[in-house]
């Protein structure tokens, strides 16, 4: 360590070897008091890998520090109160109605707060778009294999962070007090007392005494402006600082291995992009929120429990377990003197309470199928695991139909469809649609797959016909730049491929112990991960692969030996690499 | 900023724009073609007494109606039991005016719902039909535009049945009609209809005859003030600047939920893919690297 | 480093190659066009600039539209105020990012780094060491050799998670509590305002209704008369007490043919010439419903699409929910004005488990 930089006497000389410029005089008097440099030194020039699909996550961060600004500045006016008042604000069509304070002081945000209708347009499309990006970073974090071992854990942060996130909008959705969150209020209440033993009990607590009560905005207030945006911001920086020391993961490719990151570093160019990456965000925010109404709560008019509109909906991200409560058949249980809603309590305590637990424990799931305990820093791509993409295709696919149900009003005004008929449709697509999809996809991946054999053996199609001496037609192939074809065999071998399922012996030959039944289920379920999927060639069908293109190339060949033209320009060369054949050779 | 219009409806400060020469061409041909629909032989007509006004509606009720009402009206069952066409006796004029006024009938085809579409008669056929429907039975009459206009109101009195219109507009209507009258779905494909834009005459109508499945609204129920009061808040809702940006469709948080995936979502991972694209690259090599 | 062999025991080996081709390493870097030709690295500069220039404008222009836009201005149609005022903004917020990122883009240096991983797991004498402390620190405590101290302290510390959910208690009186106290009309889950005797009026405007009011077909959004008269001094219902009888009170009325009405058994005389009337609390989740068919009777909510048959007693057609409505006894009362017979002889709403 080099001492000569540390200040070795209470001096009133700082401690600095040389002259240092402004910056490093800022920098210097910083670290007298914080020690940073230890800690930045590393950080500053980090490494982040460069793709698109790397940034969804920021998109939800981003989203998340626009909740924060926007949501600031409606503080500052709304009244989380349920006390009764009366209209006299600038909007004629309310004027002289009795509403309570938290949907006046909304009535005021919207139109006599100059920016305040924009504020709260731009905190609902960012509320919007801060679940939806979370899903989208989840997806791609799936299909990815981002969310393997040691990254399980982050996997589990961001999956609470999508649950708070989703709590937090329908908090949200909740406090203006609108004819729609009353509603949606209402409904809470019905599920809440739908809970067996406790519900009612519940009930009487959060609402203060019987429904609507008037505890229950100044509540979710609490709940929406302090306790979930603190957890949120908690479970953020643990994320944060998780990726950070993790590392990011990256695509296999030329120089890129298990063992390094390849990118950018954060200084200056991550900390430019993902910068201006927060002033694209809050730029798309504020251009929906200029162009696109949303919530109109002024024709909602305040909270009446006697009034309802059409297309009574929650805002999307609660769309799913809605739809599964529209499309759940009437079952109630009455034994003992009790009710059981199992009509209400399945799709709406059940099903998404399950839901959530089988996502966050879906890497330990897959880790325990695997049986696989290295760390993984190359990603691949979703078709190298098939199963693994069909499973969340499936889940997809199971979320999109219920999704769909719960806008089935909708769908049925638009398409002229019968509510009836789509409801009696979504009840059996919602069972076989995940199946079918789950089939398709793994079978989809799998045929991607041998192509990508396909390509590696025999080249790729250049387009370029040629026609033999004995007047036959044939698609030139020709083999693939290196880079590109170690790109495409930089993955690992399936360990079905190597005969490691179900090993009668382990590693130092002592025969393994009889299985118990979760065992044979965990063998069978490898069966289905693997047993079907194409693996990349070995090196002798490679090479055999290459003598056959040889071979063919040598047929092929027009008569002066040299390739066709026409390959220089199909995107797998650089023009500068080739040229056109001369013409006088 | 022409369009920047401070304030909505007066029209002097169009008066020399472009379109201006275009508007008065177009005043120009409307008078004339009123003034000759005015003075034209046809409307010599006008003056029919009731009497032959019903039977000429009769004629024409004969040919285009008695194949599902009946001869008379009295409606029609087919062989198997199902209604074919309603009994018209005592439904009144107003739901003819209704119902041939808005081309829900004649209908195209029998069906579950009778759709709106261009009127096949003119003012003067369906009026005749009316007085020949309502001479069958006593029933509600064309309602006057008197009975729905807020003409003679003072400004207070004005949003004071705005306000009440909105209540009972919320109470009544946008159950099925939804909050801003963009129409929702009833069940087995039924379908209440989008009634912004729909004249006020035929809104009072509907709410007091009911058509097709619609629940009617008759004046024991609904005060002819309370109706008047409904469309008077709905004409206002017409009035109404978007304050808020493009509505969507007004139909709620689904189309809602769609615009955040399309074209939130869209846009945002479209800017993620050009910050992460490599730029061009040149083949020549730095001069001073 | 001296952990070089416990990385390389964490980190797979660089089998994901397999050998069949060698990594070929990090490829040559190519320079940019603003790298090499001094003339596009200016015209990119000025880029940049120029869109911070034209973020500088857009703020300006949100500025002025602030003091300027009037709040009921339009434009096209649209709320000129949220227009100008978003749009600006959007702007500047857009042209600071595309002007960063393409300052990024094209002339900060764009040479990849490596950087290597280390493994996530600590050193193995990290390891041990921090075990060792731990063991240290908990043989020193004494917590294993001291069993009643430790027993002690985790009955103590688990004593005090009760007040933690028992001091939650008072957040409401208990269903038992608020049916019992009655301190507001028609109070509990099991009640309503509705009495007998109490008259059926219209909603919103409160007025009664007389049989001979209503034709076939007639819809009407009613409530009971307590709403509007039912106060201390027959003062109408405010605040949260009219919010919790609206709640459970509303009731829609309807009239059709009394012949197409099928009685419940024992309910053969709560109907008057055909006009009924039912709670508009579904017994789902209990959104208000009241898209009536008039030539169906049914009722459809609007919220998950229970269809409700009200000429069969309320009986469920259709959907989610799985109680028919409750029925409202209807009668005349001396002045020929609709009243209730009484209170519901059910609940009203969504099911819960001491209902039954």
């Amino acid at each position: 360590m080099d001492t000569t930089k540390v200040a070795d006497t209470n001096g009133t000389q700082p401690a600095a070897a040389s002259k240092p410029g402004r910056v490093g005089t800022l920098a210097t008097w910083a670290d007298e008091r914080l020690g940073l440099a230890t800690a930045m030194k590393k950080n500053l020039r980090k490494v982040f890998p460069d793709h698109w699909s790397f940034m969804l996550g920021e998109i939800a961060l981003w989203s998340f520090v626009v909740l924060l600004l926007t949501g600031v500045f409606l503080t500052l006016w709304f009244t989380p109160s349920m006390g009764e008042t009366t209209y006299d604000g600038t909007y004629e069509q309310l004027r002289g109605i009795q509403m309570s304070e938290a949907f006046a002081s909304t009535l005021r945000i919207s139109f006599d707060v100059r920016g305040g209708l924009l504020m709260r347009q731009m905190h609902h499309w960012a509320a919007m778009l801060f679940v939806a990006s979370m899903m989208v970073h989840l997806l791609r974090v799936w299909f990815t294999g981002a969310f393997r071992k040691p990254r399980e854990l982050n996997w589990v942060i961001g999956c609470l962070l999508l649950l708070l996130g989703t709590l937090e909008g329908f908090t949200g959705y909740s406090l203006p007090d609108d004819l729609l969150s009353g509603t949606g209020i209402r409904a809470a209440d019905g599920f809440i007392k739908a809970t067996p033993v406790v519900g009612t009990y519940m009930s009487f607590f959060l609402f203060g005494g019987e429904f609507p009560g008037e505890s229950i905005i100044p509540r979710l207030y609490t709940v929406h402006v302090l306790l979930i945006p603190g957890l949120l911001l908690a479970l953020i920086g643990a994320h944060m600082l998780l990726l950070v020391y993790h590392k990011h993961t990256q695509w296999p490719g030329p120089g890129r291995t298990e063992k390094n990151v390849v990118g950018f570093p954060m200084l200056p160019v991550y900390a430019a992009k993902a910068g201006g990456f927060f002033f694209i965000v809050f730029g798309v925010t504020a251009l929906m929120g200029a162009l696109l109404s949303i919530n109109p709560v002024w024709k909602y008019g305040p909270y009446d429990p006697s009034k309802v509109t059409a297309g009574s909906q929650p805002d999307w991200y609660m769309g799913w377990p809605d739809g599964a409560l529209r499309i759940m058949p009437g079952i109630e249980t009455h034994i003992w003197g009790v009710t059981i809603s199992w009509n209400v309590m399945l799709p709406i305590l059940v099903l998404p309470m399950l839901a959530f637990t089988v996502l966050l424990l879906l890497p330990f799931i897959d880790a325990w199928v695997t049986g696989d305990k290295r760390d993984h820093h190359l990603l691949y791509r979703p078709r190298n695991a098939p199963t693994r993409t069909a499973l969340m295709v499936a889940l997809m696919t199971m979320y999109g139909l219920f999704w769909a149900a719960g806008g089935n009003d909708i769908i049925a005004i638009k398409l002229h469809a019968s509510i009836n008929q789509i409801t009696y449709f979504m009840r059996a697509a919602v069972l076989v649609g995940p199946i079918l999809a789950f089939v398709i996809t793994r079978r989809w991946c799998i045929s991607l797959q041998r192509k990508d054999n396909e390509t590696l053996l025999h080249g790729y199609e250049t387009g370029i016909i040629m026609r033999s001496a004995e007047g036959g037609y044939s698609e030139r192939h020709l083999p693939l730049p290196e880079s590109r074809a170690y790109v495409l065999t930089a993955r690992d071998r399936d360990p079905v491929a190597n005969g490691e399922v179900t090993p009668e012996v382990d590693a130092n030959g002592v025969a393994a112990p009889r299985k118990g039944r979760l065992a044979g289920l965990r063998d069978r379920m490898r069966t289905v991960m693997w047993a079907d999927n194409v693996q990349k060639p070995t090196l002798e069908e490679l090479e055999a692969g290459h003598h056959h293109a040889d071979h063919e190339h040598e047929l092929q060949a027009s008569l002066d030996g040299h390739a066709a033209d026409g390959h220089q320009f199909d995107g797998h060369h650089l023009v500068s690499e080739e040229h056109l054949r001369d013409p006088h050779h | 900023m022409r369009l920047l219009n401070r304030s909505a409806g007066r029209i002097s400060k169009h008066r020399r724009g472009p379109v201006a020469g275009l508007v008065v061409l177009l005043l120009g041909l409307l008078l004339t073609g009123g003034l000759y629909a005015a003075f034209s032989p046809a409307q010599a007509d006008e003056t029919i007494s009731s009497d032959e006004q019903i039977a000429k509606g009769r004629e024409l009720f004969l040919v285009s109606c008695s194949f599902c009402h009946g001869q008379n009206g009295e409606g029609v069952r087919s062989a198997d039991g199902n209604q074919l066409g309603p009994s018209l006796v005592g439904v009144g004029a107003a739901a003819v005016d209704f119902q041939v006024g808005t081309g829900r009938m004649p209908m195209a085809q029998p069906g579950a719902q009778a759709q709106a579409k261009p009127p096949t008669f003119t003012q003067d056929e369906i009026d005749a039909l009316a007085a020949y429907v309502a001479s069958l039975g006593p029933g509600p009459a064309v309602p006057d535009e008197s009975d729905y206009s807020l003409e003679g109101m003072s400004d207070e009195e004005r949003q004071a049945a705005i306000t009440r219109g909105g209540q009972i507009f919320l109470t009544n209507c946008t159950a099925c009609h939804n909050f801003e009258g963009s129409g929702g779905a009833m069940p087995r494909g039924g379908y209440a209809p989008h009634i912004r834009g729909v004249e006020p005459k035929y809104i009072y109508e509907a709410l007091l005859t009911g058509p097709q499945n619609m629940p009617s609204f008759g004046n024991g129920d609904l005060s002819p003030e309370e109706k008047r009061d409904v469309i008077a808040y709905l004409g206002s809702l017409e009035d109404m600047p978007n304050y808020g940006g493009f509505g969507l469709g007004g139909l709620g948080p689904v189309p809602e939920g769609l615009a955040a995936w399309v074209i939130g979502i869209g846009l945002l991972v479209g800017a993620a893919v050009w910050i992460a694209a490599h730029t061009t690259r040149s083949t020549k090599k730095k001069v001073d690297a | 480093m001296s952990d070089d062999s416990h990385e390389l025991m964490n980190l797979p080996d660089e089998g994901v190659t397999d050998d069949l081709y060698a990594n070929p390493g990090l490829p040559e870097h190519a320079w940019r066009p603003t790298d090499v030709d001094p003339k596009l690295e200016k015209r990119a500069e000025r880029q940049v600039a120029t869109l911070m220039t034209l973020s500088a404008i857009c703020t300006i222009l949100l500025l002025v539209s602030y003091f300027t836009v009037d709040k009921d201005a339009t434009f096209a149609g649209l709320g000129a105020q949220n227009l100008a005022l978003g749009l600006s903004l959007a702007g500047a917020l857009l042209f600071i990012g595309v002007g960063v990122i393409q300052w990024a883009r094209k002339l900060m240096a764009d040479h990849e780094i490596v950087e290597m991983r280390h493994p996530a797991a600590s050193s193995q004498e990290d390891r041990e060491a921090t075990i060792a402390a731990l063991n240290a620190g908990l043989e020193e405590s004494g917590i294993g050799r001291r069993p009643l101290v430790r027993n002690s302290l985790l009955g103590a510390v688990g004593l005090l998670g009760l007040p933690a959910i028992v001091m939650l208690r008072d957040l409401g009186p208990t269903p038992n509590q608020v049916a019992d106290a009655q301190d507001y009309p028609g109070a509990g889950l099991e009640n309503t305002v509705w009495e007998e005797g109490t008259r059926v009026v219209r909603d919103v405007v409160g007025t009664p209704i007389r049989p001979g009011d209503l034709q076939i077909g007639d819809l009407v959004n009613a409530e009971p008369e307590t709403l509007y008269n039912g106060g201390p001094d027959g003062e109408p219902l405010e605040g949260v007490v009219l919010q919790i009888a609206k709640s459970k009170a509303a009731v829609v009325v309807v009239r059709m043919e009394p012949e197409e009405i099928t009685p419940a058994p024992g309910r053969e005389n709560w109907n008057v010439d055909g006009i009924t009337s039912y709670s508009k609390i579904c017994t789902h989740v209990g959104c208000p419903i009241s898209l009536y068919e008039r030539t169906t009777h049914h009722l459809l909510c609007p919220c998950h699409q229970s269809t409700f048959d009200l000429a069969d007693a309320g009986r469920v057609v259709f959907g989610p929910a799985a109680r028919p409505l409750p029925q409202l006894p209807l009668a005349v009362d001396s002045e020929g004005y609709l009243v209730a017979q009484g209170d519901f002889n059910e609940p009203v709403g969504p099911s819960f488990w001491e209902r039954g």
